[in-house]
């Protein structure tokens, strides 16, 4: 396989990767070096491709073990309180021109959702995928995989509703 | 009628019992700028979701730089540096003959007549030293002599013998 063959693959989902990357991993730059990572690791097993039934499945779920990995990594936990604190004591104006930006609000409101819910909301409402791939992808129960979207899709909607009727939090 | 739909489809939505093709026509619904009041709050989150969608990966792949530096052939390039080496020097010193250096001859029977002509010399001189020592043979020849002396000592043997009888 040459490497146009495998950008040729590779290209149409990438940036789904790193979307699904940034939407676990939070910060730009890891997602950057996760979705390298990933799209490496790829490449090196370019033999093994052919065998693969779908490559952009395969490829999401390797994302989501990467990043589940880096999280549980103390790189990782290091990283996060260094970030928390900088956004806490640094930047009160950006703080405040985001809580005006209703449309940041919901990325804020995703952020706080658990790790899985996160992901199929990602997956579906951004990515688009159907209901059989994303339980292929997460390796889920179809059902489950409904049930954590509604639950998602219903805690966003209303801390929406209470933000956008109150304009506090 | 068409709010109606709306409203019906973003139950169904939140039960996540939606098809894609009406998550797209949510979708479509709430980014145009119509959208009736009460359902306002749903704006952000339709917008977001387009919005996102268009983030991309600009980090360029390093595909070819993985190939990992092979040192087996690092090995065989030496191999064949040292053959060349040695199959050249040889050639390289009888060819480049140093007419300058003191002993050294680049056409052999040059070599061979100066070696002949040193020869010769030596072998002249040390036939003068031989010739001088010769001169060694007439000591021999005196000390021959002297053994004339024995014959005389022996006749005086005898006659004293003759005085004691």
């Amino acid at each position: 396989m040459t490497q146009n063959e495998f950008l040729n693959i590779v290209m149409p989902f990438k940036d789904k990767v790193f979307r699904l990357a940034k939407r676990l991993l939070v910060s730009t730059e890891e997602a950057e070096d996760a979705t390298q990572e990933v799209l490496l690791k790829l490449w090196r097993n370019k033999g093994k491709i052919g065998e693969y039934k779908n490559v952009e499945a395969f490829s999401m779920t390797m994302t989501k073990n990467f990043c589940f990995d880096k999280l549980k990594s103390k790189q990782a936990q290091n990283l996060k309180i260094v970030h928390s604190n900088y956004e806490e004591k640094n930047t009160p104006l950006q703080k405040q021109v985001e809580l005006n930006d209703s449309v940041s609000w919901v990325e804020r409101i995703i952020q706080e959702l658990p790790e899985q819910q996160r992901m199929i909301i990602q997956l579906r409402d951004i990515e688009e995928y159907d209901f059989d791939e994303i339980s292929k992808m997460l390796s889920m129960n179809n059902t489950a995989v409904r049930v954590a979207l509604s639950r998602a899709r219903k805690t966003i909607r209303e801390r929406l509703t209470n933000t956008h009727n109150y304009g506090i939090k | 009628m068409v709010l109606n739909n709306i409203e019906k489809l973003l139950e169904k939505y939140e039960n996540g019992e939606t098809s894609l093709k009406e998550e797209q026509v949510l979708k479509h619904y709430f980014t145009k700028d119509n959208v009736a009041p009460h359902l306002e709050h749903y704006k952000p989150m339709f917008t977001y979701f387009l919005g996102n969608q268009q983030e991309q990966f600009t980090k360029d792949l390093p595909l070819k730089t993985k190939r990992t530096f092979n040192y087996k052939w690092l090995s065989v390039a030496a191999v064949a540096v040292i053959m060349l080496g040695v199959y050249f020097t040889p050639i390289t010193d009888t060819n480049t003959c140093k007419e300058n250096v003191v002993g050294t001859f680049c056409e052999p029977e040059e070599a061979f007549n100066e070696v002949s002509k040193q020869l010769a010399m030596i072998s002249n001189h040390f036939n003068k030293g031989t010739s001088t020592v010769n001169y060694l043979n007439e000591v021999n020849k005196g000390t021959a002599t002297l053994n004339y002396l024995n014959e005389i000592e022996n006749s005086t043997g005898i006659i004293f013998k003759t005085n004691e009888y």
